[in-house]
């Protein structure tokens, strides 16, 4: 049985943002199946009032004190990472 | 000359004290022989060399003075390219992350950098984690030390071939489902994935931050305790740091269960003062492998699928100049500079968590690792620790397994450490009948044993001489 069409493929890729050629999403599509076909054992599981398991420290509400610590990481060096800049700002395409 | 190979830290610190070898010869020692040896391993990304020298000399500086020195300086280390090092590449293995120095470093990095370890170089990896094998980095696949047809496993393949060959002491990986103990395994070194938030993850590249640990690969448990106790502890720049009360020692009752492999043999052939291994059961009697393995391939790409969101072209990192407009700058970035397994499971973790589908993926194997969990620490209230192989098989050929089900399979005994957070330390303890390959023996303790396995391991590791093998290795 199917689970998965090259339609809903390119729709999860757009999604994702992640732009594929023909062969990729053909690629992609049979490579979708087999994983779903894989994890599908967890179907079979009974889960009925079972609390779902985000995080295994038990914290939660982790607080600082409300007073400003300096960074160490200098700004310039954060703006200097970007593929493109100006007058110390990150340059991007028109959104408009 | 003193003789600097395959040197523990104890062993390097008494020469170091001793003014018998200096911190910035230790230092050319291994740089010598990463640039001899490193074509052919292929393990080392970038080194280090002009800011390793500069601390070796400080170190020198303060033993000439006749100052104290601390256990860790001096030492020459590796770490994985997830770690931010300041003023270093940082590049996670991706292309989508080539040339891109870090502005900080890491808390681990900066624990070990105030201890005085050696940063002496970036090692290799699966891009952003992704894999079992170092075949998904997008620079070149790492070879096994042991034999250079086979992968020395992954996620960490770099740090754990590294630490095999002998660049460097000790190595820095990270293990989201297996990604420090089976490259250990496979190439015969030691490797701890810490109890989740035992050890800060900040400034380390994220993959699936309920997952993710960062440990030490060793040559031994006591060399991977002396890296553990350092970078350890709460972080307030890590909020999901857990402040645990590390148990020690004592008499230990251990539950073993059995894959099929060699280690099973010398399991039962072996004896060990003060651990009681008289139980042993079958590996399908653990009853959670399956179940935790397709659990973990929908949980962690749904955290990939929101971690790697950050790779778009814009803040950092390669950007597409096919681009015409925002939008097409995502997505032409990300087609262009991520490879296919981080494709592949930004794009499962993507349809895990969509519209239709959150139920029956995402919220289900949120349920899947409650039960999963309960099954662990319910073992692990019956028994100190669980004993299992690391691996089934040894380390496979270059190009073997293509298809990515078939390197999923290779975390099966590995990843519920992850789902359950417990810790889990891989020792090797045996080598495979037909290829002479080294297999590993891995100890899972309760949440926060992590003292506990390490006493463990060092028990073991003074009675065996699995360990030992790695000084034979020529490359």
């Amino acid at each position: 049985m199917s689970k998965i069409n090259i339609t809903e493929i390119e729709k999860v890729a757009k999604l994702s943002r992640i732009e594929l050629d023909a062969n990729e999403l053909d690629k992609i599509t049979e490579e979708f199946e087999s994983i779903l076909d894989f994890v599908e054992i967890i179907e079979k599981a009974d889960t009925k009032g079972v609390e779902p398991t985000s995080q295994v420290t038990g914290l939660s509400d982790v607080w600082r004190d409300d007073v400003v610590v300096r960074s160490e990481i200098e700004p310039k060096d954060l703006i200097s990472a970007a593929p493109e800049i100006q007058d110390g700002y990150i340059k991007v395409k028109k959104v408009l | 000359m003193e003789n600097m190979n395959y040197l523990s830290i104890t062993r390097a610190h008494n020469l170091l004290k001793m003014k018998k070898i200096t911190a910035t010869a230790l230092v050319k020692f291994y740089l010598d022989k990463i640039k001899q040896e490193n074509p052919k391993l292929k393990a080392v990304i970038s080194i280090t060399e002009k800011s390793a020298l500069e601390k070796a000399k400080k170190v020198d500086a303060k033993i000439a003075k006749g100052e104290e020195i601390g256990i860790l300086e001096g030492i020459p280390y590796t770490a994985k390219e997830m770690f931010m090092t300041k003023g270093e590449t940082t590049t996670a293995s991706s292309k989508i992350l080539k040339d891109y120095k870090s502005p900080y470093s890491a808390t681990v990095i900066k624990k070990l950098d105030e201890e005085g370890a050696i940063l002496i170089a970036k090692v290799n990896q699966d891009e952003f984690a992704h894999g079992g094998s170092t075949e998904n980095s997008a620079y070149h696949p790492t070879h096994n030390p042991w034999d250079l047809e086979r992968v020395p496993g992954g996620s960490s393949g770099g740090s754990a071939a590294a630490v095999a060959a002998d660049f460097g002491i000790f190595s820095l990986g990270t293990d989201t489902g297996g990604s420090i103990r089976q490259p250990s395994a496979y190439c015969g070194v030691t490797g701890l994935k810490p109890s989740y938030g035992a050890v800060s993850r900040y400034g380390v590249i994220s993959m699936a931050s309920s997952f993710d640990c960062i440990g030490p690969i060793a040559r031994s448990a006591e060399d991977a305790e002396i890296v553990f106790e350092v970078i350890a502890g709460l972080d307030s720049k890590d909020s999901t740091t857990v402040d645990y009360e590390f148990a020690n020692g004592g008499d230990v009752k251990a539950i073993y269960y059995e894959v099929g492999n060699i280690i099973d043999s010398n399991v039962k052939e072996n004896k060990f003062p003060g651990i009681d291994i008289s139980t042993i059961e079958s590996v399908d009697d653990l009853g959670i492998t399956n179940e935790s393995l397709a659990a973990y391939y929908i949980l962690v790409p749904s955290e990939i699928s929101s971690n790697l969101e950050r790779y778009d072209g814009i803040r950092y990192g390669s950007r597409s100049d096919k681009a015409g407009s925002l939008n097409d700058t995502y997505s032409k970035t990300r087609g262009e500079f991520f490879g296919p397994e981080v494709k592949r499971r930004n794009m499962i973790g993507t349809y895990a968590l969509s519209a239709g589908y959150y139920d029956a993926y995402y919220k289900k194997a949120m349920q899947v690792r409650t039960i999963m969990k309960n099954k662990v620490d319910d073992i692990l209230k019956m028994h100190d620790v669980i004993l299992l192989p690391t691996t089934i098989d040894p380390a496979f050929k270059i190009g073997a397994k293509s298809d990515p089900i078939e390197m999923y399979k290779t975390d099966i005994l590995t990843v519920f450490a992850n789902l359950a957070g417990v810790p889990s330390i891989s020792i090797p303890f045996g080598f495979d009948e037909s290829t002479g390959l080294p297999m590993g023996l891995q100890i899972i303790g309760k949440q926060g044993d992590d003292k506990k396995i390490l006493e463990i391991a060092k028990t073991i590791q003074s009675k065996t001489v699995y360990q030992e093998k790695i000084k034979e290795i020529k490359l």
